[in-house]
């Protein structure tokens, strides 16, 4: 009951942030250029045929009850309509979301690989060489600016090195996709194994992933390293040393099994930060994702994608830190009571 | 008596800012990076005399040469020295990063401080807004904002100091809650000072510090965010130099192996970013030390 009362009293918080979120995203479509009616209607609409056409689309109504519509659209799986494709946005979002997803998971898998170790080792020996590595990396991790650090891996892994295929999508030129299972082409030529198209999906994904991993390793060595060190300092850690148990069994089973939990915020809030980071990256290897569309969207002045993206990205980190909070209260008990 | 008044007075106020600047110099990192930012400020005003050529003249002569003596960065494929253009992208990237950040600074501390003096309801309905909008990564909102206001420079720094305005809103008012109950926020009280006195002179200046030393770690992350964003096309134009615009035109180089005409411009805005961080994180250390040894 209690694991239930919690659940519950998290959504009620989640709430009104996704009606705030929702609102601000609504006001961001008002602001933006160009008019729809204009786009359905045609270049060659008479004045007559548009007033009738914004009419029909309610965009003569009322901004609350244009609200009102935008959001039971949304709750429908409308999006509205991509003027430069032609489709609806939904359509175009779930075709290219497999893309995305399978770039965030798996940069967050490199983030969490190499950050994880990083700050426990940071945190065991504080002020030391490592120390101070892992502090340059998290610095320097922060000032990179993404587009730099995946230019970089093209100019060296590609054009020096020639270990790296050409950063144009997912695929190289002429192999096929693999039979569509998850969307994911690591998991579905694994499933189906289709090695050829695995190797492939591989060289394609690393770059990227490494790009846009290496941007999160930082907050996630920071974020391990701080909790290490407060786990470290607590007293049953204490009493483990003056119980004189060997070091290993201290820092490896007692200090780091319960600086893990933390884990889980961590790639909470590293997931936000890989969806803002994602625009970028996959437009720097034409990764076929949702960043790449917004951003060719922004281009060309294609309204309904970009509110789209942006909307999809807020809300998605609402829920992953709704998912992540009930998470967090399944394994700790103490903070559903507190 | 008035002659002991006039001397604590007129010893605080410049003991506080010398103090500052001794400790700073102990900090020798960030120090480092004070001056990276200062000679980084200064090359921008001085732009046209301290660049070598002007950041537009052309030169087929001389297009897509390596750095060498004649042109230190080496030149794009118009010909174009690419030192110049770094000297003179500074101009914008710097003036956006401080503009956007000052503006922030501004609206969201004072916002910050009423709300959070005033506390009630509209403590309550600013702290919803506050969440919905960090509910949104800052570089995507501040993407649709640039969208929604047309692509321009002035529109970035806009889009970026929305960004940027609920984080210091919030600051100011976990502070404000904190120092309207401290002692001398009752007797500025007791005294009969105007609600806006004891706000804006009594209470604000102290929630300064930590205010500051945000606003240099955001600074920092104000300039990456208008180079990303004019990286992929939106806010500065070509062929107006921009660090973000110009790693962006390198990028398209990069197969047929140009390396300088990416890396310099990146690696300007990298040093900038990191140097803001440093000062930031130095700052932090001497006007919050319960932060020491933290990160």
């Amino acid at each position: 009951m209690g694991f239930f009362n919690y659940v519950m009293r998290r959504f009620a918080l989640a709430l009104p942030t996704l009606f705030g979120v929702s609102v601000i995203c609504f006001t961001l479509t008002y602001l933006l250029p160009g008019n729809p009616a204009m786009v359905k209607a045609g270049p060659f609409a008479t004045p007559e045929h548009l007033a009738e056409m914004e009419h029909q689309m309610g965009l003569d109504r009322p901004f609350p009850e244009q609200y009102y519509r935008y959001v039971s659209g949304i709750f429908k799986g409308d999006l509205g309509e991509s003027a430069s494709t032609g489709r609806p946005v939904s359509q175009d979002f779930l075709q290219r979301l497999p893309a995305t997803l399978e770039l965030n998971l798996a940069s967050l898998l490199i983030a969490i690989v190499i950050g994880l170790p990083l700050g426990v080792l940071s945190a065991v020996h504080r002020d030391t060489l490592i120390d101070h590595i892992g502090r340059v990396v998290g610095i320097m991790g922060v000032a990179m600016p993404s587009f730099l650090t995946g230019l970089l891996f093209v100019y060296v892994f590609f054009y020096m090195l020639n270990l790296a295929p050409s950063p144009l999508g997912r695929l190289g030129p002429g192999i096929e996709p693999p039979a569509h299972i998850t969307g994911l082409y690591v998991i579905d030529s694994l499933l189906t194994g289709n090695w050829t198209t695995l190797r492939s999906s591989l060289n394609q994904l690393m770059l990227p992933a490494a790009t846009l991993g290496l941007s999160a390793i930082a907050p996630v060595a920071r974020m391990v390293r701080s909790t290490m060190l407060e786990i470290l300092e607590s007293d049953y850690i204490k009493a483990a040393w003056a119980a004189g148990l060997p070091r290993r069994t201290v820092i490896y089973r007692d200090a780091l099994r319960n600086a893990l939990i933390p884990v889980i915020t961590i790639s909470g809030i590293v997931f936000g930060f890989l969806m803002a980071g994602n625009a970028v990256v996959e437009s720097v290897f034409s990764w076929p994702g949702i960043g790449n569309y917004a951003v060719t969207a922004l281009l060309t002045k294609d309204s309904a994608p970009i509110q789209s993206f942006i909307l999809f990205v807020a809300v998605t980190c609402v829920m992953v830190n709704l998912a992540v909070d009930i998470a967090y209260g399944l394994v700790d008990p103490r903070i559903r009571f507190s | 008596m008035s002659s002991s008044l006039s001397i604590s007075s007129s010893i605080s106020q410049p003991a506080a800012s010398s103090l500052v600047w001794q400790r700073l110099q102990r900090n020798p990192v960030s120090f480092a990076a004070l001056c990276v930012i200062v000679l980084i400020a200064a090359a921008a005003i001085s732009a046209p005399i301290v660049a070598p050529y002007a950041p537009d003249a052309t030169d087929p002569a001389a297009s897509l040469q390596p750095p060498s003596w004649h042109h230190a960065l080496g030149t794009d494929e118009f010909g174009r020295d690419q030192l110049s253009r770094i000297i003179f992208a500074a101009r914008v990237d710097l003036l956006v990063a401080f503009a956007a950040t000052f503006v922030a600074v501004s609206i969201g501390g004072l916002l910050g401080a009423v709300v959070g003096y005033s506390r009630g309801w509209t403590d309550t309905i600013a702290m919803r807004i506050v969440d919905a909008l960090m509910a949104f990564p800052a570089f995507v909102l501040a993407m649709g904002i640039t969208a929604g206001l047309g692509n321009s420079t002035t529109n970035v720094a806009i889009a970026i100091s929305i960004t940027q305005i609920p984080a210091y809103l919030r600051l100011t008012r976990g502070e404000m809650l904190r120092l309207r109950e401290m002692e001398y926020a009752d007797a500025a009280r007791t005294v009969g000072n105007p609600t806006w006195r004891i706000v804006l002179i009594h209470l604000l200046p102290n929630c300064l510090p930590p205010l500051i030393v945000q606003a240099t770690l955001s600074t920092g992350f104000a300039l990456l965010t208008m180079a990303s964003l004019s990286f992929i096309g939106l806010g500065i134009q070509p062929p107006q130099s921009e660090w973000g615009v110009m790693t962006a035109e390198g990028a398209s180089q990069i197969v047929t192996g140009e390396w300088w005409l990416f890396l310099f411009p990146g690696l300007a805005i990298m040093t900038s970013v990191l140097a803001f961080n440093l000062i930031g994180d130095g700052l932090r250390d001497l006007l919050d030390p319960r932060m020491r040894g933290l990160r």
